[in-house]
């Protein structure tokens, strides 16, 4: 017997079950297909303003920067102020995201900008976010050409545009509009919960920022 | 690893003894408790998700065989692998062929207790890979040739000078003068280090708090980021995970996560959790190429459908060991092997037997701290109390103890000759105490009165006292 049969045939005797019970089986496919509705957090379920307001003071509170700009033309101005305040070269790692590539880089002279995915070696990576949820201030970034995975973690400083537009209440809800992208049941490689910068407490339980991850997390919210 | 769960007795007399052991210890019963309290403080709904969160892996763990199927089927047309292994021994082969298969020489590991179950870093090194722990708690232990002392804080049971003299040890080719006072050097220096092997790996191994049936996907839970680049950057990522992790849908996994954290850290959420579904996608610039699952039983299904079933709905979060008054006077290398606290106590047994692991659930006051923070409402005590009527009824508690719990059994199935025993024994005691309040020594109870004093009785039974006082009472009610 493979492994795989001599498992599941344990499973099924310690449980007293058959393997073949059809009402079984179409109860745990109807449970995947609707899961019930869980509890929400009321936190989970402000309206429009009071939820983007959450999730600024959230993100916020758990040490990423945030910061609002009225259009998405503002957003490499504010990239560009964020590396000098930070005094950092101007300099960032892109993925291929067309709001991304549709913003006015051109009037940012100085600004070197590297395509695709990080080598290691950025000092600051900018990636555009799926979306974003308020009842945690977590980011929400899924993978692929537009906007490689390895920007969200390599990078020293990680710049993330989000649309306030796209920030949702509560974790369900994001889930929701992955699965409309996707497909139900399907999955980009892989889907990034992200909030604040990397961090560890493993020495005395004293938490510093910085770990693995990037340094600094900032995020630029596009209100328009 | 070595078992040394029957020697937990020598090794708690050791660990009270350890100066730099206790001192660590404090970070355990400040830290995390107040912290989790806080983080529940804020949240109204708590209490109503610890309940969904229940009902969830309840309702999988009764459908288990049929919630694995369908993961299996969502990795397969994800384009990933499922390794089903019964043993920790068919864990490792399976692991071991995929890395075999693509020459590996380093292996780059995210955290993870059930490598540790199935001592894969010993087995790597013993077969020529060079196994790299990259979370900071992992590393610093794996430099030390340790093993973790608590499950979601490996390290906790050192302090940063320790932790500086083993840096200033192996990362000799850094400048001997280097300020290594404090922990953000410490944790600088083991970024740089580990950075290159990050992108030196052939394979990169993570674990998973969460299968997800709806999708193939595996969901791990972290704070530094290392998971994430031990992931993506090698060409193989392979996730160990056991049967139980299984559940229904994301959203099932939204509902626990929300007490995850909370009970583990005292976060709102961790900073990643990272839903990895399959290899890279056609046209994705990073990414694995190979995505394996070892999907592990290890003694799991044997505990379906017994008094330790509820066992497995736990999440690993730790907060039963953070408020364990046992786990804070000694520690988790005292419970001698991968699992300690409470939750360990429970599970030890179950997976490497009673014989070996029958002295941890004595390791327990029955507080109930355990339980009443668990956020899967895991009875705790109750299973440790199976667990020791399973040790008595094989014989395994030593002669005296059993001899003199027969003892008072004989007693206290018969009150009267109880009350008996005990009018003629209190007086005697007091007696003997000379005067004194308490004894300091006593026959038969020498283990007892070595690390504190008896109070000596007052002369009267408890029941004398009551009847006494009843009849006051009944004297002074109009």
């Amino acid at each position: 017997m493979s492994g795989r049969e001599a498992i599941l045939a344990k499973v099924r005797a310690s449980l007293s079950e058959g393997g073949n019970d059809p009402a079984r089986r179409a109860a745990i496919e109807a449970r995947m297909a609707k899961p019930p509705k869980g509890v929400i957090p009321a936190r989970g379920k402000l309206p429009d303003d009071a939820r983007v307001d959450l999730f600024e003071t959230l993100a916020s509170k758990f040490a990423a920067t945030v910061e609002r700009v009225r259009s998405h033309a503002d957003v490499p101005k504010a990239v560009a102020a964020y590396l000098r305040a930070k005094n950092l070269p101007a300099a960032i790692r892109i993925g291929a995201d067309k709001r991304l590539a549709a913003m006015p880089w051109d009037r940012q002279k100085a600004m070197e900008i590297r395509n695709g995915p990080s080598d290691g070696d950025d000092e600051a990576g900018v990636s555009h976010a799926f979306g974003g949820i308020a009842e945690t201030g977590t980011l929400v970034m899924t993978s692929g050409k537009d906007n490689p995975s390895t920007i969200n973690f390599l990078p020293e400083h990680h710049i993330v545009v989000l649309e306030a537009a796209d920030i949702d209440g509560d974790m369900e809800s994001v889930l929701a509009k992955v699965r409309k992208k996707f497909g139900k049941g399907r999955m980009p490689r892989t889907l990034n919960f992200i909030t604040g910068p990397s961090r560890s407490g493993d020495i005395e339980q004293k938490i510093i920022l910085g770990a693995h991850g990037p340094r600094a997390l900032h995020i630029i919210m596009v209100d328009g | 690893m070595q078992i040394t769960s029957p020697e937990f007795k020598a090794n708690s007399r050791a660990a009270l003894a350890d100066p730099q052991l206790q001192k660590a210890l404090g970070n355990v019963r400040s830290g995390f408790i107040e912290k989790r309290l806080k983080a529940v403080a804020d949240l109204p709904e708590f209490e109503r998700l610890r309940d969904s969160a229940k009902a969830i892996k309840d309702h999988v763990l009764s459908n288990l065989d049929l919630y694995l199927e369908a993961y299996e089927g969502r990795v397969l047309e994800a384009g990933g692998k499922v390794h089903w292994c019964g043993t920790a021994e068919d864990a490792r082969q399976a692991i071991l062929a995929i890395c075999r298969g693509v020459n590996a020489k380093v292996v780059t590991k995210g955290k993870s207790m059930i490598t540790e179950e199935i001592a894969l870093n010993e087995f790597f090194e013993k077969n020529g890979i060079t196994p790299v722990e990259t979370d900071l708690g992992e590393y610093i232990i794996q430099l030390r040739g340790e093993h973790p002392s608590h499950i979601i804080a490996p390290a906790v049971h050192l302090n940063k000078d320790q932790v500086e003299e083993d840096f200033r040890r192996v990362h000799d080719h850094l400048a001997p003068g280097r300020d290594l006072t404090e922990p953000e050097a410490l944790l600088n220096e083991a970024r740089r280090v580990l950075r290159s092997r990050y992108f030196e790996a052939d394979v990169g191994i993570t674990g998973a708090n969460f299968l997800v049936a709806e999708t193939g996907s595996s969901i791990i839970v972290t704070n530094e980021g290392n998971g994430d680049l031990t992931q993506i950057l090698p060409k193989i990522h392979i996730v160990v995970a056991s049967i139980e992790k299984v559940v229904p849908t994301l959203d099932d996994a939204a509902q626990i996560l929300r007490v995850l954290a909370r009970s583990a850290t005292g976060q709102d959420m961790s900073v990643y959790t990272t839903v990895s579904t399959g290899p890279r996608r056609p046209g994705d610039p990073d990414g694995p190429e190979e995505y394996h699952v070892i999907l592990l039983d290890n003694g799991r299904s044997a505990m379906l459908g017994t008094e330790f079933q509820d066992m497995l709905r736990c999440i690993r979060c730790g907060a039963c060991m953070n408020h364990c008054p046992v786990y804070h006077a000694v520690g988790g290398h005292a419970y001698g092997w991968v699992y300690p606290g409470p939750m360990g106590a429970v599970l030890t047994p179950s997976l490497i037997g009673v014989d070996k692991g029958g002295h941890l659930p004595n390791a327990s006051t029955f507080c109930g701290r355990c339980e009443s923070v668990c956020p899967m409402k895991i009875p705790l005590p109750k299973m440790m109390r199976h667990w020791r009527e399973r040790e008595f009824e094989r014989g395994l508690n030593p002669a005296v103890g059993r001899y003199g719990l027969k003892a008072w059994a004989f007693f206290a199935k018969r009150p009267r000759l109880y009350r008996f025993a005990a009018a003629m024994g209190i007086p005697a005691l007091k007696v003997f105490s000379f005067g004194k309040e308490r004894f300091s020594w006593l026959p038969l109870a020498g283990g007892w009165t070595k690390y504190r004093e008896l109070p000596a009785p007052e002369g009267r039974t408890f029941m004398q006292q009551l009847r006494e006082r009843d009849a006051v009472m009944k004297q002074a009610a109009p």
